[in-house]
């Protein structure tokens, strides 16, 4: 048998790329999926904080967040009967496919997510608190693109 | 020649219109005039003053979220999210949708105060922020 050197170059190039790119792989960030933020949702729930994209919680925690608006987070957000179907139906189809972030969080809030505090452990104190940032929930003061879905590292600034 | 589910629409539609008072209303003084008649008194923009500044019991008064005056953008008091300006001299967005004003009157007075706002409530502080000029 006549062996192909550049063949078996090419499959020991490839056994080797699969092999550290394992390894890179198992350091990775969540996979929260982009979706172009649906106009009513941006309208009705992103009046009062960033319209937080459905990846972002697994599907039974959107139902319990739409379920309860009139007791939302310490305000009355309640909506009509319609849009609140409406605004339901487009945020479990879009909510996450990620295996850890379908663990529903305590208290409904995707801050308190065991994902979200490991990928922002680098985050300090000081920086949660600054003027410019406030508070873990204000995702488009670092995110430009928070509201698609879209927390990319390289495009994520923290703000002076 | 009417099919009879058009005439039925038509019978809901003013019926809920005679309920309501302000379904057709598209513009502040519009609203304005919808709620005093719905209240049956004059509005009285002192008291609608009164009302969005202080604090009834809770947390929040309106002024929180919207400033003492409300010429000026807002600010969520727990988000910290802009609001724009409540004063329809100032924003030409305000008050100028029925469905709109009802459900931020219904989730907001809720807050503040704990239950719906009466008309007569509403009809003062929408008299007193018509009054607000830049």
């Amino acid at each position: 048998m006549k062996y192909n050197r550049n063949l078996i170059a090419a499959i020991w190039t490839a056994v080797g790329a699969l092999w550290f790119g394992q390894a890179a792989l198992a350091d990775d960030d969540v996979r929260i999926v982009t979706v172009p933020v649906l106009p009513k949702y941006k309208a009705e729930c992103g009046a009062c904080h960033t319209a937080y994209s459905p990846g972002l919680l697994p599907a039974a925690t959107w139902r319990h967040v739409m379920g309860n608006l009139t007791h939302h987070f310490g305000a009355d957000a309640s909506l009509d009967a319609a849009t609140a179907q409406e605004l339901l139906v487009w945020l479990t189809k879009y909510s996450t496919v990620d295996r850890r972030v379908r663990e529903e969080p305590p208290q409904d809030r995707i801050t308190r997510s065991p994902w979200f505090l490991r990928a922002h452990d680098e985050i300090s104190t000081a920086t949660w608190s600054s003027a410019a940032v406030r508070r873990a929930g204000n995702c488009a003061a670092c995110h430009p693109r928070a509201e698609q879905g879209d927390f990319n590292e390289r495009s994520a600034r923290i703000p002076r | 020649m009417f099919h009879s589910s058009r005439l039925s629409h038509w019978i809901a539609a003013a019926a809920a219109t005679a309920a309501n008072g302000f379904t057709q209303a598209s513009t502040p003084p519009d609203l304005l005039s919808a709620y005093t008649a719905q209240s049956g008194v004059t509005a009285q923009p002192v008291r609608g003053q009164e009302l969005f500044t202080t604090r009834h019991g809770r947390e929040w008064s309106c002024s929180s979220c919207h400033g003492a005056v409300p010429v000026q953008p807002g600010k969520h008091a727990a988000t910290g999210k802009a609001i724009g300006a409540m004063a329809p001299a100032v924003n030409a967005e305000r008050f100028a949708d029925a469905a709109k004003t009802e459900k931020w009157f219904r989730r907001n007075c809720n807050d503040v105060l704990g239950r719906e706002c009466t008309s007569s409530e509403k009809a003062d502080v929408l008299s007193w922020l018509l009054s607000l000029k830049p």
